[in-house]
């Protein structure tokens, strides 16, 4: 085992980045008056970058495309954007913006991807692939039953990644930094020898994982080659740290394309080779700055190459190079240091931007400073989120956790997840008035609900009865496909450089999700508290809603509804539960939308709340658009009902309010923006996007997207280049509810 | 609507007001005023038939959910409308606030100084926001459309007397407010008093047309301009002579 013999200061004696990170953490309770700009070289390099984007904008959302190489870690020879200003160096191709294939999550959509740019693979691979290659999309599509296809097609499940990877695995970047690769594999290659016999299923699955992994941290050492570093050592400066940490969430991004590739939560880590190196005078807050400044403008230029579809459900082509940053140690210190500052304060630097995915983990223990300079970053940009740590931390367990993809838990080297898209769950509850038949179709969905009396109103408690029926009968489904897109994955597109990364054998949670909560929460209202009589056509099927009277609506904070949003999540959770999962995951669930609810809305018909066939569901766990009348908190409040216990895997919630609305100067809206967190996440929230911008700023992008290349706005659980969104998506955004006083 | 002694008569709760008081304030909109004011930006609050009787232990039970938003500042502000109509049971109310360690707040236009006005005063109000319409009585006149102003300064001598917390409220309207001789007028008149804590500037705006057109009510302040950044600021600096804060809202 090599020692960190460039540390005399630092407690060498570790035997994990969390130990590490306990025994030299500097909490900092200062304000943000050290931080600096960017240095003369970070100002270059993003000038290109800048160019380089415009230019992807201005071709069809692609600058370049390798049709040749299959990407792998080690595949592409170094890429620069321009080497002598480069602090920290690497890029997945060997040009910036160039994007690549990685066609074992599934070929045909790399074809698809190729064709919408009037381009196709190389002769070589064509011949591969269509002859010899098995991929996960064809191994989950061998497996898949004529059930599951048809909840599939017909929108009741989407957006599962049976043909795109699944992502959300998130590696211990910066165990290559402490531990450098040579003794990760040393590790690893005691942990293969220690698996030992009887040779069943899952022994067997093991040992070939793990020997993957020896292969990954192998072809690391070779991808540093690539650019003169020798990460078979630990890191010696903070340069190095950097680098090295960078380099480990390369090899992920180059070997794998999943839906979201988080980073994880490096800035605590960092900072104490940063503090370092300051305290030792041999570098300045400038370059400390400079480090961080070019880390996040590599991570601002991850790409991968997803077909035009893709976009439907995410959109924006997002990656989620998701950060978490702040939050408490179980001692009761603060994991705010400088360097969650340096962070923070790219998005000045280098101006606002949806990537990477800024997540604060907050506290209302958190240093008051800290607290108002996420208000302000927040206020200014657009760009970032927050999520309650102390519910996170206390209720699952560890303090050294990151956020996979948008809003879920994931304890760093320790846990992986497997994603899981999401159910629509007012589709769901149309079966239930349907008699189990699609509303659009006519398609028997599920068998043995009674159809409710044509002529009549809808009766609460029949429905009621239907619809935990249909629920029972749609997990179970949607748990079938589950079991065999994971199992598929592991076996075609196992993901062996963040799995080497992670220790052997992890804890996996399966991460299911459900869409529509909100439209379940008022249709059960209308249908207990006014009177709704479905307007059917000759099959029988709803088509529309009449509805007499007034109902309370979710979103005012008013228990008669509420308490529907919080039941339909604990029912549907629960029957998950009882379910049997893959490599005994843990079942888990989200409120969670990403896009998609555009495109959920145009697949379900009219529900008896009101809404018409076709209209986009609100995100995540929000009430629908216009119906929270009582201003922001109360809108809050109802969303904060909902238990986290019955959805750990996240409840993402978008507040949206225009400037003047959050106070009438900056002090006031910083105050009152710490207020408002405080507030929400006392009562037990577990997630708040911030958006502070006038809608008027957001038709003028939409007019003149030239002006306003960087204007970031945070969508369900990330965020968004507005500009590089489809007309259909701003104009969602645009009706959905920003909070205005009177 | 009539009100019972446990309810009260409300036009609307905006759960975030953020310009209604310190801090994050729950503001509960009460219906009915005896003025009608030219550039009311709420007339719907102003018809005393109107709005829906609200139980006060339910208001009272939001605002407690709000609890965790207030932090050290905020809380409870009663807007209108013309509150004091309500005042009696107000009183009812904000006790049951200060039971539950609500701050409260009244943006009043300090018509009424009767019994249940003097008792939510000297007892209840942690906070007073009054509603100065005008220096002159002419212009009083024609803004509200009722007469004596000298009744809204016998508001403010009361509130000072008790030696507790008010805040002033100017609308701030160009030509009609906003000159430099009813600046000073209003600073000369408040110099000596203790217990205003600030003045709020309104700068007038023209984004309640929409509710008088759906009022079918008449906009006759239509002609008035709204004031430019400049003028905003030469109104604050005049103001400052006199006051110990000034805000513009």
């Amino acid at each position: 085992m090599k020692t960190i013999d460039h540390q005399p200061e630092l407690d060498n004696t570790v035997v994990s980045v969390k130990e590490f990170v306990y025994k030299n953490i500097q909490p900092y309770h200062g304000d943000y008056s050290f931080l600096v700009g960017p240095s003369s070289k970070t100002q270059k390099l993003w000038d290109i970058c800048k160019k380089a984007m415009q230019e992807e904008r201005q071709n069809n959302g692609i600058r370049a495309i390798d049709t040749k190489t299959i990407s792998g870690i080690a595949n592409f020879k170094a890429g620069y954007i321009d080497k002598e200003n480069e602090t920290i160096v690497g890029l997945q191709t060997d040009e910036l913006l160039k994007r690549a294939m990685k066609p074992f999550g599934g070929y045909k959509v790399v074809v698809k991807a190729l064709q919408e740019h009037g381009l196709e693979p190389s002769r070589d691979i064509q011949n591969l692939f269509t002859k010899y290659v098995k991929t996960h999309n064809d191994g989950v599509f061998d497996a898949y039953n004529a059930e599951i296809k048809k909840y599939r097609s017909l929108g009741f499940l989407t957006g599962l990644p049976d043909n795109y990877a699944r992502g959300r695995v998130i590696g211990d970047y910066r165990r290559v930094a402490l531990f450098g690769i040579d003794k990760l594999i040393a590790d690893k290659k005691a942990d293969l020898e220690n698996i030992t016999g009887p040779m069943c299923d899952a022994t067997i699955r093991l040992r070939e994982e793990v020997a993957e992994q020896i292969k990954a941290l192998k072809d690391m050492v070779l991808m540093g080659n690539h650019y003169s570093l020798d990460l078979t050592r630990p890191a010696q400066n903070a340069r190095e740290a950097v680098q090295w940490t960078y380099m480990a969430y390369l090899a992920a991004v180059k070997e794998q394309d999943g839906a979201a590739m988080s980073l994880g939560n490096v800035s605590t880590f960092l900072d104490i080779f940063i503090e370092k190196d300051l305290n030792d005078g041999l570098i300045t807050e400038e370059e400390a700055q400079e480090y961080i400044d070019q880390f996040v403008m590599k991570l601002r230029m991850v790409r991968h190459l997803r077909m035009a579809a893709y976009d439907e459900i995410f959109a924006g082509d997002p990656t989620w190079v998701t950060e978490a940053i702040g939050g408490m140690l179980n001692d009761g210190r603060s994991k705010v240091t400088k360097t969650a500052f340096r962070f923070l304060h790219t998005l000045y630097n280098l101006g606002p931007s949806p990537e990477p995915n800024i997540t604060v983990l907050w506290s209302p223990l958190l240093p008051e400073n800290f607290k108002k300079f996420c208000a302000k970053v927040a206020i200014d940009t657009s760009s970032i989120q927050f999520e309650n740590d102390d519910l996170m931390r206390i209720s699952r367990g560890s303090d050294d956790y990151g956020i996979a993809c948008c809003v879920s838990y994931q304890e760093i080297g320790k846990q992986i997840q497997f994603f899981g898209a999401r159910t629509n769950l007012a589709k769901t509850l149309l079966l239930a008035i349907n008699g189990g038949k699609c509303e659009n179709t006519g398609t028997l969905m599920v068998e043995g609900i009674e159809p409710c009396d044509p002529d009549e109103y809808l009766d609460f408690e029949k429905v009621m009865y239907n619809f935990k029926i249909a629920m029972r009968h749609v997990a179970g489904v949607y748990n079938d496909a589950m079991n065999i897109i994971h199992y598929m994955h592991d076996k075609y597109y196992y993901e062996k450089a963040q799995m080497a990364l992670i220790d052997t054998n992890p804890h996996v949670n399966i991460a299911y999700g459900i869409a529509g909560l909100s439209i379940v929460a008022d249709s059960l209202s209308a249908i207990k508290y006014a009177k709704v009589k479905p307007i059917r056509n000759d099959e029988g099927l709803t088509v529309d809603f009449e509805i007499e009277g007034d109902f309370p609506k979710y979103g005012n904070d008013d228990d008669r509804v509420d308490v529907f949003a919080k039941n339909a999540v604990r029912d549907f959770n629960n029957e998950l539960k009882k379910l049997p999962v893959y490599k005994n995951a843990e079942p888990t669930m989200s409120v969670l939308t990403i896009t998609s609810n555009v495109v959920y809305g145009k697949k379900t018909g009219a529900t008896p709340d009101g809404r018409k066939k076709g209209v986009p569901f609100a995100p995540g766990a929000n009430p629908m658009h216009g119906r929270d009348t009582n201003g922001a908190l109360a809108s809050l409040n109802s969303v904060a009902k909902i238990d986290y216990n019955d959805s750990q895997d996240g409840i993402s919630n978008t507040f949206s309010i225009i400037p003047k609305s959050l106070g009438a100067n900056e002090k006031d809206r910083v105050d009152n923006l710490v207020a408002t967190l405080t507030g929400y996440f006392n009562n037990g929230a577990q997630h708040l996007n911030v958006n502070v911008l006038d809608k008027e700023t957001l038709l003028d992008a939409m007019e003149h997207p030239e002006n306003h290349p960087q204007l970031t706005l945070r969508v369900s659980g990330y965020a968004v280049n507005f500009i590089r969104l489809t007309k259909e998506q701003q104009l969602e955004v645009i009706t959905r509810s920003f909070h205005k006083s009177m | 609507m009539k009100t019972t002694n446990h309810t009260l008569n409300v036009h609307s709760i905006e759960s975030f007001g953020t310009h209604d008081g310190p801090g994050i304030r729950m503001v509960v909109f009460l219906q009915g005023c005896k003025l009608k004011c030219l550039y009311c930006h709420n007339p719907d609050t102003i018809d005393t038939q109107g709005g829906s009787e609200y139980e006060i232990e339910d208001l009272v039970q939001r605002a407690i959910r709000m609890k965790s938003y207030f932090g050290k500042n905020g809380g409870v502000t009663v807007s209108g409308g013309e509150p004091m109509l309500q005042a009696k049971n107000l009183i009812t109310f904000f006790k049951r606030l200060k039971e539950e360690g609500i701050h409260t707040n009244i943006d009043t236009n300090g018509r009424i100084l009767n019994h249940p006005v003097k008792e939510l005063l000297d007892n209840y109000a942690d906070l007073v926001m009054l509603d100065i319409k005008h220096m002159t009585e002419e212009g009083y006149q024609k803004i509200t459309g009722v007469k004596n102003k000298e009744t809204t300064f016998q508001f403010a001598k009361y509130r000072e007397t008790s030696g507790k917390k008010m805040w002033l409220r100017y609308v701030l309207i160009p030509e009609i407010t906003n000159t430099p001789e009813l600046l000073h007028a209003l600073g000369n008149y408040f110099k000596n008093y203790k217990h205003i804590e600030q003045i709020e500037l309104q700068p007038y705006h023209k984004l309640g047309i929409h509710k008088w057109e759906a009022l079918g009510w008449e906009y006759e302040l239509k002609n008035a301009r709204e004031n430019t950044e400049e003028e905003l600021q030469q109104a604050a600096h005049i103001l400052s002579n006199y006051f110990q804060k000034v805000k513009i809202n």
